[in-house]
């Protein structure tokens, strides 16, 4: 059977749900005839047509605002950001309209968006940056960001078939790099269960989206020092995964916090407070967040590396608390 | 692009359109709306110097002929998505009096249940959709709803309205010519009532009529008087029927002006005594009753038997909703989420 | 309200443009086109570039002949299209070259790449990749000349997608209500992306916008450098009179992909024909040749003078080192002695 890749598997996953249900359509810039600016709607203007794949005016705060009222007609709208960057342009349809509107008049806000995010492509700060704590503040509001081709094509239909407005983010990354055999059947990722990448007692590592790959290769090194490391990968930062992240903590009692988005005010501090508060007990050592640098998101490749975390940092970080 | 001046005689006086489609029921109807609007809004003002009013209170004294005319023109099917000065719009679409009451009175008994307030509320299955605080962010929402009814091949219309501050704002130059380049079924009604907040129209746009911005939608542009209720229905069902022909969107100017301060609160020191007074000679409410009588359409008594109602309506309406409680807390971290206990998919 | 002019109705004065002027023209013409050319087809394949390239290929008599009216202390807040603006306003080529390679000496220094630099002591406001973005931005550029009482006007760029986002509009309006000295030179090259100009927004001109802010707009072809010389040269006189923001757009057509890597298929080809034949350098030169004012020793000279700058510069970029990687965490914030 072949390997079906990340972008492949997120395509896929809209795909069906378009198969599926009538109500599911595409909207963004250059989703049409182009295919998107990475191809993950590819073929979608041909065999779904124009009414279903919806070209757009460079307008994001219209394409948020327009999924909106889609589905306030009971429509399924998957709206795309050409870089999750351009999010920034309609934080106000995301965060006032679509988050507030179930809670304030019991209009549920069914629209998923979704775009490339992440660096380690040379992109700069403007096709780089991992925007979940932007959003993370708004109640209202489900985030995912899948690390693997089953995840990105179960999360994907999750998302299409939630019944609240979800921020799907891809890592551009993984687009092409990762690979894996998918069921044929019809299969989802159910939105707010976090997955254990590697069982150990030793060290806990917790961590989502491309991190994963590095908290695993961190893992590897130290098992050549007898060093059992788990990784957990969140997938859902919201809702999370509360009870999967505790039992990591309370099985390890050492936890390594990792993430690409920057470390001040990223999603790691409250995955650590939420250890701190309910499983202080358990913990033989602080919390460890390991995330990106406090700056923009540099272009030329040794700033970015550096910027970026690195499996040395987390295994650096490992040691340091392993001595604990 | 037509215009509709409002007269500048002593006496203002509204005429109807020629081929007006209503009957007596609907002139009456029409009546009843704008007396409504008027009255409830009056008695908000004192619930609000009562000091029982949560939060603010907004008025839309003298734009009450734009707001019923134009949701009077709505047919079924249709949606519409009131502004904060659209009391009207939502008593066309079947909305109660005491539901306002409610609402800014922050009663568990309210469309929100105490979630929000004000006019902030809607309800899909009357085809309303909830404004939120940000001026223009309707506009790209509607264009929304009215992709899909196009997708769907529904012969129906999304209404909205945006004042003239609001055109300033990206979610109006993006709603609007998205809008446009996918022909949309989507009529968006500028109320010019010349001030946005405290800031004049002159601070807000070079130009003089919001019509006027139309052709760089390359959407068809109207002017109304948006104080001649009739002038506003007439001008809202052409424009509907341009939408269900497929010739959409249409940008429908509203003259009119906000005759009381931005909220309850504001007594709008900044605008000139001259030009309020102006506009107070143009109030829609008596220039529709007059029209009513001088035309022969109803009788003073038969308007009067509406007032009654209104005023009947209004009493009870507020003392209901005084006497119901506060939403309890347990309330306030629910719905917000979808959850199934609570909501079956009330989808249109 | 104004009127707004067609291409036909402007008089361009092509006889008053001094042969100085257009040699001054095709050099910069020429010099962006070949260090595009060096960067995009040449150093990209050659694994040299750092990210994305985004060119102006077809389009160069735009940044160039408006550009070139910059006086002292004017700003401009340019587009990823428009090389020869820092060319013209004293960006070196080698700064420029190094910022492609993403090396410590480019403008940025490494931070950011490609066309996405700025730099205050030439007067550029730098770019970011959200389209628009730049517009409210230079408006406030012009506001604080019109607050200072200082003649000066600001050079804004935009292409014609970039009229869709609500910062466009926002920023135009702006600058309407406050009539401050600002010229939007609009370069419509009719693709954004992807997308054709009639998914983008419905009405023909990017100028049929204008109207709705009562501002002042002409039509021009892009295409030919004369005519935007002399275009620009009303509008930013206009603006620099205290009459207020003035629209220019420019029809032209982009000769490539979005970038790099993308191979444009979705435009159709008799377009890329129809408009190779409209190319603003050879029609430059063929106007200078005909009236005695360049030679065809002269290009071959000016093209070798050109190649050794481009030379010197790629050679100067790619011995330049790489940034430390602990800069990255450098100038996040002030950092005061």
């Amino acid at each position: 059977m072949a390997l079906t890749t990340y972008l492949e598997a997120i395509r896929q996953g809209i795909w069906e749900e378009m198969e599926r249900d009538e109500r599911v359509f595409v909207l963004g810039e250059d989703v049409g005839v182009y295919g998107g600016a990475f191809k993950v709607t590819k073929g979608m203007l041909d065999h779904f047509g124009p009414e279903r794949v919806v070209d757009t005016p460079i307008s994001e705060s219209a394409i948020v605002g327009a999924a909106i009222g889609a589905s306030y007609l009971g429509m399924r709208p998957v709206a795309e950001m050409q870089f999750i960057d351009f999010i920034s342009c309609c934080f106000d349809q995301i965060t006032n309209f679509a988050a507030k509107s179930r809670y304030r008049w019991g209009a549920g806000v069914p629209i998923v968006i979704r775009g490339p995010s992440g660096g380690n492509t040379h992109g700069g700060p403007f096709h780089s940056q991992n925007v979940e704590s932007y959003f993370y503040n708004t109640p209202g509001l489900k985030i995912v960001q899948p690390s693997t081709a089953y995840d990105a094509k179960g999360l994907i239909k999750a998302a299409i078939r939630d019944e609240d407005p979800v921020l799907y983010l891809e890592h551009k990354y993984l687009y092409r790099r990762i690979k894996e055999e998918l069921p044929s059947e019809d299969f989802v990722v159910p939105i707010g269960e976090a997955a254990v990448r590697r069982e150990g007692s030793d060290l806990g590592i917790i961590t989502y989206g491309a991190m994963v790959y590095n908290a695993l290769d961190a893992a590897d090194i130290l098992a050549k020092d007898g060093v059992e490391t788990e990784v957990l990968d969140v997938r859902s930062l919201q809702p999370l995964d509360e009870n999967a992240i505790l039992e990591t903590a309370m099985k390890t009692n050492k936890v390594i916090v990792l993430h690409e988005a920057c470390l001040t005010g990223g999603a790691g501090g409250e995955l650590a407070a939420r250890i701190a508060e309910k499983a202080f007990d358990f913990l033989d050592g602080p919390i460890i967040r390991v995330a990106a640098k406090d700056t923009p998101v540099p272009f030329s490749p040794p700033l970015e590396e550096y910027f970026l975390p690195q499996v040395d940092d987390v295994v650096d970080a490992a040691r340091k608390l392993l001595a604990y | 692009m037509s215009t509709a001046k409002p007269s500048t005689s002593k006496e203002y006086r509204i005429e109807a359109p020629d081929g007006l489609d209503l009957g007596k029921h609907q002139f009456v109807e029409l009546y009843h709306y704008i007396a409504l609007n008027r009255r409830l809004e009056e008695r908000l003002s004192i619930l609000y110097r009562q000091n029982k009013i949560v939060g603010g209170l907004y008025s839309s004294l003298g734009q009450e002929a734009t707001s019923v005319g134009s949701a009077y023109a709505l047919a079924d099917g249709d949606f519409l998505a009131p502004m904060i000065r659209n009391l009207g719009s939502y008593l066309v679409r079947g909305v109660s009096a005491k539901d306002f009451v409610a609402q800014y009175l922050a009663r568990e008994c309210s469309p929100t249940r105490g979630k929000d307030g004000t006019q902030h509320f809607g309800d899909l299955s009357k085809g309303l959709i909830a404004c939120i605080s940000m001026l223009g962010a309707l506009v790209p929402v509607m264009a929304g709803v009215a992709m899909a009814m196009k997708h769907r091949g529904q012969k129906n219309v999304a209404l909205t309205y945006c004042g003239d501050g609001a055109t300033s704002t990206t979610d109006f130059h993006e709603g609007l010519n998205f809008a446009a380049v996918h022909r949309v079924p989507f009529i968006l009604v500028a109320e010019h009532n010349q001030y946005a907040y405290a800031t004049p129209v002159s601070m807000q746009f070079t130009i003089e009529n919001i019509a006027d911005k139309a052709p760089a939608y390359g959407v068809h542009g109207e002017i109304v008087d948006g104080n001649n209720v009739l002038a506003v229905y007439d001008a809202t069902r052409r424009a509907r029927q341009m939408c269900i022909e497929g010739k959409g969107p249409v940008l429908l100017e509203a003259k009119t002006f906000r005759r009381k301060g931005h909220a309850e609160h504001d007594p709008a020191d900044y605008v000139p005594k001259k030009l309020r007074a102006q506009w107070e000679a143009k109030d829609p409410l008596d220039a529709y009753s007059r029209f009513l009588l001088d035309q022969g359409v109803a009788t003073r008594s038969e308007m009067d038997d509406v007032d009654a109602k209104i005023t009947r309506e209004l009493e009870l309406a507020v003392q209901e909703v005084l006497d119901s409680p506060f939403p309890d807390k347990s309330i306030a971290d629910r719905d917000v989420y979808f959850s199934a206990r609570t909501d079956g998919g009330s989808h249109a | 309200m104004l009127e707004r002019k067609t291409v036909s109705q402007t008089k361009t004065k092509r006889s008053k443009i001094s042969k100085e002027t257009k040699r001054q023209l095709l050099h910069y013409m020429t010099l962006s086109r070949r260090i595009e050319h060096r960067i995009e087809r040449v150093l990209y394949r050659q694994g040299k570039i750092v990210g994305g390239v985004y060119v102006g290929r077809g389009q160069e008599a735009i940044s160039v002949a408006t550009a070139i009216h910059m006086l002292d202390n004017d700003i401009v807040a340019p587009t990823h299209r428009d090389m020869g603006i820092f060319l013209i306003c004293g960006v070196s080529e080698r700064r420029i070259i190094a910022q492609y390679m993403g090396r410590k000496t480019g403008v940025t220094q490494g931070k950011d790449g490609n066309m996405h630099m700025g730099d205050l002591k030439h007067n550029i406001i730098a770019f970011v990749s959200h389209l628009g973005d730049n517009v409210p931005v230079a408006a406030g550029a012009a506001l604080t000349f019109k607050m200072r009482g200082q003649d000066n006007v600001a050079f804004c760029y935009s292409g014609e997608g970039a009229t869709s986002r609500g910062d466009w509009h926002e920023g135009v309006n702006f600058a309407c209500v406050h009539k401050l000295p600002i010229v939007f030179f609009i370069n419509n090259n009719q693709y954004a992306y992807s997308t054709p100009i009639e998914l983008q927004m419905p009405v023909k001109d990017v100028a049929d916008r204008a109207p709705a802010y009562a501002m002042a707009a002409e039509v021009v072809d892009g295409n030919d450098a004369l005519a935007v010389y002399e275009s620009a040269g009303r509008a930013v006189d206009w603006a620099r009179s205290g009459k207020g923001p003035y629209l220019v757009e420019y029809k032209t057509f982009r000769m490539t992909g979005h970038s790099a890597h993308d191979d444009a298929g979705y435009v159709p080809k008799e377009l890329f024909e129809e408009w190779a034949r409209k190319d603003p350098i050879e029609r430059l030169q063929k106007h200078m040749i005909d009236a005695g004012e360049l030679t065809a020793e002269g290009i071959e000279s000016m093209e070798n003078e050109i190649t050794a700058i481009i030379d010197d510069a790629v050679d100067w970029a790619d011995k330049s080192p790489y940034p430390d990687p602990e800069d990255c965490l450098k100038g996040v914030y002030h950092e005061g002695r």
